[in-house]
């Protein structure tokens, strides 16, 4: 369990914080979601959720952030490093620049925690088959797409066997086969256990996995509460922040004057047929 | 007269040519180590057969300037020394992937954090090179020249440099952001998922070469070796 209690937090140099008195708790099991526009501090939760802000970052943290309880204040990073895994925004930059293949890319992680070469090779084989990256495993990661370079960074991440993940737009790059890999390694993931943050623009993939949702702005946590509610709550429209489609749909059903059981019908038979094309 | 180079030769022979040939980089050798040596052992060459101070027996005349035996055997002396000392670089350089090395030394307690960098810069320099061929090709697509006269091509280096040198150090804090994050900052040695393989014959190799190494001092210094 990760817990930020009135954490606010600003960069170094920064004039302003950007983020400012946030509290969330993140169970064990669960999916919690982070939507915002552009710039509301999204990525700085993450930072901070992490320990890298402001262990490698420097700038001022004020509250605290606890696993399982403990203050996490006198830690260093490399023993943040065995609680939390989180993945960036850009996937080239998470790439550790030593490794030759994909294999020892992803193996990268668990090479650092000092376990046995056989856990290492275990969990590495292991995180491959969950990203379906096998085809890849012999070919340089410098020289993959971004998309293949961000499941293999997810990969490299599942690999540390973390117990919190915390993921900044890990689909940004992928397509919608891509972006099913991610979803339902999220899912295994927290059926494992694990606590995982999700930060996400594509509205539709929280709607499918996250437990509860928070919406931020401006360095504040605005909305919190039920996945469904969050992301159907017309102030997050406001936000700037768009709309899972199926919320969309009943929204523009019901400005076109079509009666509710008429819109539900059409939806139920969208989603059925969309399910259809995912799984072919 | 020709005492003091059959050592030499006997070394780049036993030491750097026949490996070579056992490896089948023999001639990959000569050219690249050619190419490197070529204006030293030219210079080196022309410089002390004309001019070795106190020569004695003159060999040639051109003008004013003589060419004398004891010059050109210092300078055949001088040339196989290039010739061993480009060699052996030269077939390290072909016979050994720097991945390889970097993990062998870390193997052998070199600290991870200086077989990082060691191995970073190894795949950097062709990253880097990529990356400015690309800006320079998105820079040429916006007009700018990077062909033509020289004075043309260097002023169109400026707007590659800078995206090339900046890009860099941007992701550098985003990487050290990563690899932190990965727990490479722990302290303690690191699990290796493989190393280069040892052989019996390659340890016994090593070792009898650190063994002439001290019996060609001990013998130099003993006033034996020329
Ligand atoms: N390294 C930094 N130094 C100073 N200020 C920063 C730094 N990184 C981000 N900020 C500022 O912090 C605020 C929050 O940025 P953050 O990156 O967390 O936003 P975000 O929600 O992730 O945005 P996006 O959706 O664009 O990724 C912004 O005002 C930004 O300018
Ligand atoms: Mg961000």
């Amino acid at each position: 369990m990760l817990i930020l209690e009135g954490c606010s937090y600003r960069y170094a140099g920064a004039a302003r914080p950007s983020l400012r008195d946030v509290s969330l708790t993140l169970r064990d099991g669960e999916v919690l979601g982070v939507v915002g526009k552009s710039e509301a501090g999204k990525s700085t939760l993450c930072l901070v959720a992490s320990g890298l802000a402001p262990r490698t970052l420097g700038g001022t943290l004020s509250g605290r952030v606890l696993i399982d309880g403990a203050d996490t204040a006198g830690r260093a990073m490399h023993e943040m490093a065995t609680e939390v895994a989180i993945g960036f925004q850009n996937p080239g930059t998470q790439l550790s620049g030593v490794a030759t293949t994909v294999y020892e890319e992803v193996a990268f992680g668990p090479m650092n925690l000092g376990i046995s070469r056989e856990e290492v090779l275990r969990r590495t084989e292991a995180s491959i088959d969950a990203l379906a990256i096998r085809a890849l495993t012999q070919r340089d990661p410098q020289r993959i797409s971004g998309g293949q370079q961000q499941l293999v960074a997810i990969a490299g991440l599942l690999a540390l066997a973390p117990r919190h993940l915390i993921l900044d737009e890990p689909t940004a790059q992928l397509d919608p086969a891509g972006t099913r890999l991610v979803s339902d390694a999220i899912e295994r993931l927290a059926a494992a256990g694990a606590s995982i943050l999700v930060v996400e623009q594509k509205v539709d993939l929280l709607a499918g996995i996250c437990h509860r949702v928070l919406a931020v702005d401006e360095g504040r946590v605005t909305l919190e509460g039920a996945a469904a509610a969050v992301l159907g709550d017309p102030t997050l429209h406001a936000l700037g922040v768009a709309e899972p489609s199926t919320v969309r749909l009943r929204r523009l059903g019901s400005e076109a004057g079509l009666s509710g059981q008429a819109i539900e019908g059409a939806l139920a038979l969208a989603t059925s047929q969309s399910s259809r094309v995912n799984d072919a | 007269m020709l005492g003091g180079i059959i050592g030499p030769v006997g070394l780049v022979l036993l030491a750097v040519v026949l490996p070579a040939l056992a490896a089948g980089v023999l001639r990959g050798l000569v050219r690249t180590s050619l190419l490197l040596t070529l204006p030293i052992a030219i210079s080196a060459l022309l410089v002390n057969l004309f001019f070795f101070p106190g020569g004695q027996q003159v060999l040639l005349r051109l003008g004013p300037i003589t060419a004398t035996a004891e010059g050109l055997e210092f300078a055949l002396e001088i040339l196989v020394r290039i010739m061993a000392i480009s060699g052996a670089i030269t077939l390290f350089y072909l016979t050994t992937r720097p991945q390889d090395l970097v993990v062998d030394l870390e193997r052998r307690g070199v600290s991870a954090r200086v077989a990082f960098v060691a191995n970073a810069s190894v795949q950097t320099v062709p990253a880097m090179v990529e990356r400015a061929q690309q800006i320079a090709a998105a820079q040429r697509a916006r007009g700018l020249d990077t062909e033509g006269s020289f004075l043309r091509r260097v002023r169109g280096i400026v707007p590659i440099v800078g995206p090339v040198i900046l890009g860099s150090i941007g992701e550098v804090e985003e990487r050290t952001l990563a690899l932190e994050a990965r727990g490479f900052t722990r302290p303690g040695s690191r699990t290796l998922l493989w190393w280069p393989p040892d052989s019996s014959s390659q340890r016994i190799a090593r070792w009898g070469l650190i063994l002439a190494l001290v019996a060609i001092i001990g013998a130099r210094v003993a006033g034996r070796l020329g």
